[in-house]
């Protein structure tokens, strides 16, 4: 892990990966495990958000209860045209996030729309647009995850 | 649930992240012109909803020495996936994992769990520990390390439509 981090950092950034209490003062429990004032432990989280090493703080929505459809979907694109297929598949607007992978099917991406058919107009249309067959694997079911990063 | 039109607004206030002050919630709550016992009361509900999985703060991975992640993926026995699926999503490694349907022939994994660590040996050694745990249960099973990312915009919740 990384080196510049103080023991308080680290025991900081543990901590907040728990889920905070809703009250008044939400900083104030931590404030007191940590021996700092609840001003200390705000300036910190700030610099540790500045710095990077936190992404960000607040509450964390499951999305698609917020209503919305998701799909996971997946491309084997040639190696030759991959550049060209990416910039075709990124122009739209329903593609939140995509990875290259090593696999034949080496591009994966992540749909976001406010329908299910949006869904799958996209996927026709990307695959009007490269000729390459888009797979579709949408979510049957989520699976707890306990996870969590050791500072 | 049904979202209303003022936790609709919540969200929206909320979604890029508290303010990092002593009373973040007086503050929104000024912002919403609501009284802060209303926004905490329907944070809570939506927290029992599970509209709000919790709140806190995410660590950067990369930053933190995370450097590596794999899409490991497994062909599992229908009748046995939820039960292993819960056991796998539980492992402190293990980021997300859901169950999603086979492409046939080319794809026959039905089992998704994302692996990170701070190296490609790390990955493959928190994999066969996800191998254990699947046993007999797995007939086939592959890993897809991300090489490049391509896109990665914030999922927002959109205006409502008028």
């Amino acid at each position: 892990m990384s080196q510049e981090l103080s023991d308080l950092d680290r025991r900081l950034i543990n901590r907040l990966q728990d889920d905070l209490p809703l009250t008044q003062r939400p900083f104030a429990s931590i404030a007191e495990e940590l021996s700092l004032t609840e001003q200390e432990v705000v300036d910190k989280v700030r610099q540790l958000r500045d710095d990077g090493l936190l992404t960000r703080f607040g509450p964390f929505f499951d999305a698609e209860a917020l209503g919305g459809a998701f799909c996971l979907c997946a491309m084997s694109v040639p190696e030759e045209r991959f550049e060209d297929v990416l910039t075709k598949v990124n122009a739209h607007a329903e593609v939140a996030h995509n990875y290259q992978r090593d696999h034949a099917l080496n591009m994966w991406f992540v749909m976001a729309t406010e329908t299910r058919g949006d869904i799958i107009r996209t996927a026709r249309e990307i695959e009007h647009d490269t000729g390459l067959e888009v797979l579709m694997f949408p979510k049957k079911r989520e699976y707890f995850v306990g996870f969590r990063v050791n500072a | 649930m049904t979202l209303d039109p003022k936790d609709r607004a919540i969200i929206e206030a909320t979604q890029a992240g508290l303010p990092l002050v002593l009373q973040p919630y007086t503050v929104v709550a000024e912002t919403l012109g609501i009284a802060e016992s209303e926004l905490l009361e329907r944070l809570e509900n939506l927290k029992k909803n599970g509209v709000i999985r919790r709140i806190g703060a995410a660590p950067n991975h990369y930053r933190l020495g995370m450097t590596a992640n794999g899409m490991t993926v497994w062909d599992v026995d229908d009748s046995l996936v939820d039960d292993l699926g819960d056991k796998i999503g539980a492992l402190p490694f293990v980021t997300h994992c859901y169950r999603r349907p086979r492409a046939l022939p080319m794809w026959p994994y039905n089992l998704f769990a994302m692996v990170h660590g701070a190296s490609r040996d790390e990955v493959h050694a928190k994999r066969d520990r996800v191998a254990e745990l699947l046993g007999d249960a797995c007939r086939a099973s592959d890993i897809l390390f991300s090489t490049r990312i391509l896109k990665k915009t914030g999922m927002r919740l959109r205006g409502q439509k008028g």
